[in-house]
């Protein structure tokens, strides 16, 4: 009964997490939609067995750590005067292809506004973008974590 | 970089199509300097005027001339026929006066001389020659002077009593004889006695008359008495009778006297003349020629006036052959100037002149005409410059607005995210709200600009025409949504109250009667969204067809848009379905539509449309889309006859209806639908907001997809917009390569599924089922509760049929609520189901709005919790069947038969090479490619990769990352293929490195990864040598495409 409900709420939370439309019967998760690419997502998720049953989770710490590093390289590179932009454009599209590979929409649209700035040469917009960035892959953090530990908790349930 | 560079080349060809536009106008202008004759000699036209006025006045002289002497001729012809006219009767005249005076003669011959004593004597002669004086009108007097000679002068004075004197009156000298007058007319009395002999002339005259016996004139001279010139005419009266042909001798011996008479030619050629007419015309002359060196003139004035120069001469002939007399004739005047031929010739040269002048004129408007064309034609090429221009100025101006917009749009959602007053908060979403339409203006404005700069150019990609026609769907069902859809109000509650309610609510969402509220005077008194959206795709139209998808969205968009604008209750039907000329199921039903399709009820008309409301245009009316369905399931059997048609051509037509039950358009607004800017009426555009462009940018982008839009309207009944729209087949091979990246992903977990749909509505139901087909469910309609529970109960029992067992029935909540107020219970369903099978189906509701106390009513029945919610969208089913946990078993056992199974064959085993500088990506690629049983090392390098690739290794194959620092993989790719190529040679020549070399050729298959699927990118890859390319991130069907082009040749052993 615990379990169902557990894996109840994480298909749902998931779902919120995905779907662009808000389950109408999930009026409290509205905020958290379109955060994920639903099958770029769903097939990481798919990547996990019995081999390898954290898969995402794993993947999911590699990004926030690697991109703590691509952070820090892109705020150098801010800082710095002139400011390279190239450079700049470089960091972002790693980190692009990072937040696509896991399927953060959200963050990645992000950093496409942070490199139509790069190219427009626009070293504050692409500030506020970076600051727009951070904060999309912040909220994303929280959102993952929790439904990480819902999975948990179900996936342990489950082995109970 | 590679977008900087796309920009610059969009900046090189607006360059480049700024200067076609100007090589177009010159040309346009060259092209049309075209000269016609008159305007490439027009310098020659006033030249050519000048010659043919000088050549003209020739002709008018030489007419004048021909004319002149035809005149003249004629005037010398009268002239001479006047001149000898008047000849004649001079000399008849004369000659008659001539001969009387021989008769006088003959009287005084035989009375005088022959009788003794005489008979005459002066009184009987003056007497007789009075009374016959009338005979010789001519003569002014008769004399007769008597021969004396010298002897017989004395004697013969005597007799007379008077001596003989000379012509001086004086008595007479002696000479040898003499003649004295003796006898005289009493007008010429006054030379009785003169001696004729006296005077020289006469003295000739009368010795010439004597020796030769005729009548003899003397040259003209003054006469004694009256002055006028005249001539003496002389006869012989001789004694005796003369023998037939006397001598001179006898002649003058036997005469006795001599007759005279004095011509006045003078009064006589006067007289004459003034019985002619036309005497006043011509001058007449009469000479004495005898001397023909000094003509003596004889009548005629001495002042030569007159004409000179045409004269006449007539010879006169008066009896005496000594005597030669002529007259000359000439005209009083001189030739009056020929009027005539003066006005003739002058009147041809006038005409003439005008003749030219008017050709002049002609040729010199001609010439300005022309010129004002060429002027024109360039202010018209150079109008439609300036037309282009202004386009391109639009479509310039709009897109730096937008960019600066998007700046301001971006700063408002900023703003947004920190912490503000509801107050400032309300402003900034105001301004927010503002910025978006004002971009969404542009846009449009921007749209039309190019296309009207004709810089607008589709594109041609396959894309999977569901998707699009889902994902504009969603747009409009998630703006509904937000709006709020059910509104509870107090039965008692006054009309009023509810207005005003909604009116505040208006103020709520700006926007708010863009989504049609209706105020639904039912029972329960609810505020129903009334609007039902769906989407219905023939199976027939291709799944993937090439062509430009965000244009085809931006029509869909903009005609559902205008729609939901519209339509405050009913539906909103979007319909595609391949236009087929040869079908004419479309015009069938039309004919009894009227009274067939249309069914009384309770509520008023039912039409079987999609929400039972009218709509304007029947060929979406049931009957139609029975037959439509109909045909198509048809087809579907026979796929053979299906496939035929299929891929018979090229391109496939696509017919997309939009039909509404809005507000229509006002027929007499009809017309101008489609013109930019024209809204319905002004009220309308006051009332729904929008700059109706939206239609008229359709109306382009469907023309440039080689279709045609039109429309029906109704007023009050609702607008059916169709268009239609030619896309290319996709071929096969790209088909299947691009489908996964391009189509929206549907969960394969459904597939073979069995429904049970309960639908009262065939429309409804047919667009609900053309969704779950699309899931690969295997749909059975029924058309009410009853019915499916006999369905079930057919074919839980042995008796085969379509469905087994269906799997989920899914009830549309009409028609469960129709049936619970039947009095049918839906359990009985499930009991029948229980009675036969161990799982019993789930049971979904299908609802456009549900109430909470709904839902709890449909819980307790037996429903699923999840209700699908309209409209519907293959992927919310989808989700929502996932939810309830249908298909998701048989999801994985489905893909591990499907493509998965495919991949773990073709890669298990295989040692694989993955490179990424981005540890995330190398990390999922490897995931994945591990997934499926390779063994996968990974280098976060190209120069990584060089190193693991140097030969020989063991790798099957390579992933490469084409964007990496330092080497990207093109470049990498290229070394490795040299490394390779390198190695080949040294294989060829003899002396083989490895056994592992296959075929004796390296070859590592090198695919890249890459986020962008651009065309020229894939070249690009092909170009430098590498194999294929897979899109980043994976995606199971595209990755088991390009594997299993690489690993196709080689046998693959079954794990």
């Amino acid at each position: 009964m615990d379990r169902n409900q557990l894996q109840r709420q994480v298909a749902l939370m998931r779902s919120s997490l995905i779907e662009q439309v808000p389950n109408p019967s999930l009026p409290s998760l509205k905020l958290l939609v379109g955060y994920l690419d639903e099958q770029q997502f769903l097939q990481l998720e798919d990547l996990q067995d019995d081999v390898n049953p954290n898969f995402v989770e794993e993947i999911v710490t590699l990004f926030y750590k690697d991109s703590a590093r691509l952070f820090h390289n892109i705020e150098q590179a801010l800082k710095s005067r002139p400011v390279d932009f190239a450079k700049l454009d470089n960091y972002m599209h790693q980190f692009r292809g990072s937040t696509s590979s896991i399927g953060a929409i959200k963050v990645k649209n992000e950093c496409n506004q942070f490199k139509e700035f790069c190219l427009a040469g626009n070293a504050e917009g692409c500030a506020r973008a970076f600051q727009k960035v951070k904060q999309e892959h912040e909220t994303l953090r929280t959102q993952l974590e929790t439904y990480f530990k819902l999975r948990r908790q179900a996936g342990l349930a489950e082995t109970v | 970089m590679g977008v900087k560079s796309n920009k610059m080349q969009n900046n090189h060809q607006q360059h480049n199509h700024n200067h076609s536009v100007v090589v177009r106008l010159n040309e346009q202008m060259g092209t049309k300097r075209g000269y016609t004759f008159i305007q490439a000699y027009r310098a020659w036209i006033p030249k050519f005027l000048m010659l043919w006025v000088v050549v003209m006045a020739f002709i008018s002289m030489m007419i004048y001339n021909w004319m002149d002497a035809e005149i003249k001729e004629r005037r010398k012809e009268v002239l001479t026929s006047m001149c000898d006219q008047r000849a004649r009767m001079l000399q008849d005249q004369f000659i008659v006066s001539v001969n009387h005076v021989h008769a006088l003669a003959l009287l005084v011959s035989t009375f005088h001389y022959y009788k003794n004593p005489s008979a005459i004597d002066q009184e009987t002669f003056a007497e007789y020659t009075a009374c016959t004086s009338f005979e010789r009108p001519l003569l002014s007097g008769v004399a007769y002077a008597q021969r004396v000679v010298n002897s017989e002068r004395e004697s013969f004075e005597r007799q007379h009593g008077w001596t003989i004197r000379t012509m001086e009156r004086e008595p007479s000298p002696v000479r040898d004889e003499y003649a004295p007058v003796i006898f005289s007319q009493e007008t010429v009395s006054y030379i009785e006695s003169l001696d004729m002999m006296s005077g020289e002339e006469d003295r000739e005259n009368i010795l010439r008359a004597r020796a030769t016996g005729k009548a003899v004139l003397t040259s003209p001279f003054r006469l004694l008495g009256s002055h006028h010139l005249g001539v003496v005419l002389t006869f012989p009266v001789y004694k005796s009778k003369l023998s037939s042909h006397p001598t001179v001798k006898e002649r003058i011996e036997a005469t006795a006297g001599y007759l005279g008479g004095a011509f006045d030619v003078e009064s006589l050629v006067e007289k004459l003349l003034g019985q002619l007419a036309g005497n006043q015309a011509i001058l007449v002359y009469v000479y004495d020629i005898t001397n023909s060196s000094d003509p003596l003139i004889m009548y005629g004035h001495q002042n030569q006036d007159g004409d000179m120069s045409l004269t006449h001469e007539s010879k006169l002939d008066f009896g005496d052959p000594f005597r030669k007399h002529e007259m000359i004739c000439r005209y009083h005047q001189k030739a009056p100037a020929s009027w005539t031929a003066i006005t003739t010739a002058f009147l041809f040269f006038v005409i003439c002149i005008l003749v030219g002048y008017i050709f002049y004129g002609a040729a010199n408007h001609i010439v300005k005409v022309e010129d004002d064309f060429h002027e024109m034609q360039e202010l018209k090429v150079r109008a439609e410059a300036a037309d282009v221009a202004k386009s391109q100025f639009l479509a310039t101006v709009s897109h730096e607005i937008r960019t600066p917009m998007n700046g301001v749009l971006g700063m408002l959602g900023l703003l947004l995210d920190t912490d503000l007053s509801s107050t400032q908060r309300d402003f900034a979403q105001t301004a927010q709200v503002c910025g978006r339409a004002l971009i969404a203006l542009i846009n449009e404005v921007l749209d039309r600009a190019k296309i009207e700069a004709g810089k607008l150019e589709l594109e041609a990609v396959p894309f999977d025409l569901r998707s699009i026609l889902d994902d504009v769907l969603s747009l409009f069902s998630e703006k509904s949504r937000n709006k709020g859809i059910e509104i509870k109000i107090g039965i008692g509650m006054h009309k009023l109250i509810v207005t005003n309610f909604i009116l505040f609510l208006s103020s709520l969402f700006v926007d708010f009667n863009r989504y049609g509220f209706v105020i639904h005077n039912s029972p329960l008194g609810y505020i129903i969204w009334e609007v039902k959206l769906a989407v219905f795709v023939s199976a027939k139209v291709p799944d993937i067809v090439m062509g430009d998808p965000g244009r085809f969205r931006q029509i869909v968009t903009n005609l559902v848009g205008n729609s939901v604008k519209f339509t405050e209750r009913g539906h909103i039907f979007v319909k595609v379905h391949l236009a087929e000329p040869s079908k004419t199921v479309i015009n069938e039903p039309c004919l009894n539509g009227g009274s067939d399709e249309s069914v009384l009820t309770p509520g008023g008309r039912q039409f079987k449309t999609l929400s039972g409301q009218e709509a304007a245009d029947e060929r979406n009316c049931w009957e139609t889309f029975r037959h439509l369905i109909a045909d198509e399931e048809f087809r579907s059997d026979s796929s053979s006859n299906r496939t035929a048609s299929f891929e018979a051509s090229d391109h496939v037509t696509l017919m997309v209806c939009v039909e509404d039950t809005g507000i229509g358009i006002p027929l007499s607004a009809q017309d101008r639908i489609f013109t930019p800017f024209m809204q319905a009426d002004s009220s309308t555009s006051r009332h729904y907001g929008g700059t109706g462009i939206g239609l008229s940018i359709s109306k382009c982008l469907v023309e440039r997809m080689g279709g045609q839009i039109n429309f029906v309207s109704q007023p009050h009944v609702g607008s059916t917009f169709s268009f239609t729209a030619i896309f290319e087949r996709c071929k096969k091979t790209s088909f299947n390569e691009m489908k996964k990246p391009i189509s929206e992903d549907l969960p394969s977990g459904f597939r073979g599924l069995k429904a049970i749909l309960v639908d009262g509505k065939p429309v409804r139901a047919a667009v609900t089922s053309y969704h779950l087909k699309r899931l690969g469910i295997l749909v059975e309609v029924a058309s009410s509760i009853k019915m499916a529970v006999a369905l079930c109960a057919k074919n839980g029992s042995v008796i085969p049929g379509n469905i087994v067992r269906p799997d989920l029935i899914l009830v549309e909540k009409d028609s469960w609520i129709s049936a619970e107020d039947g009095g049918l219970n839906i359990r009985q369903l499930e009991w029948k189901q229980n009675g036969h099978v161990f799982k019993l189906p789930k049971m979904i509701l299908l609802a456009t709005n549900i109430s909470s106390t709904e839902l709890k009513k449909a819980k307790a029945t037996g429903f699923a919790d999840t209700v699908i919610m309209k409209p519907l969208r293959a992927s919310m089913i989808a989700a929502c069947l996932q939810q309830v946990g249908i298909g998701k078993k048989r999801q994985q056992g489905k893909d591990l038969l499907n493509e998965s199974s495919f991949l773990q064959n073709l890669l298990c085993g295989k040692k694989i090479l993955v490179v990424d500088d981005n540890v995330i990506n190398r990390r999922v690629a490897a995931g994945v490619l591990k997934k499926f049983g390779a063994h996968v090392e990974c280098a976060d390098s190209g120069k990584g990769a060089l190193d693991l690739l140097k030969l020989p290794h063991g790798f099957d194959a390579c992933f490469m990352d084409i964007q990496m620092p330092e080497m990207d993989g093109f470049e990498a790719t290229r070394r490795i293929r040299q490394m390779e190529s390198e190695a080949n040679k040294q294989v060829n020549g003899g002396s083989p490195i490895d056994g592992t070399a296959r075929n004796g050729e390296w070859h590592t298959p090198i695919l890249a990864m890459t986020a962008d699927v651009i065309h020229a990118t894939y070249d690009e890859c092909l170009k430098c040598g590498m194999d294929g390319y897979v899109s980043k991130p994976f995606q199971e069907e595209n990755l088991h495409q390009a594997v299993a082009k690489i690993f196709k040749s080689k046998p693959v052993e079954e794990p």
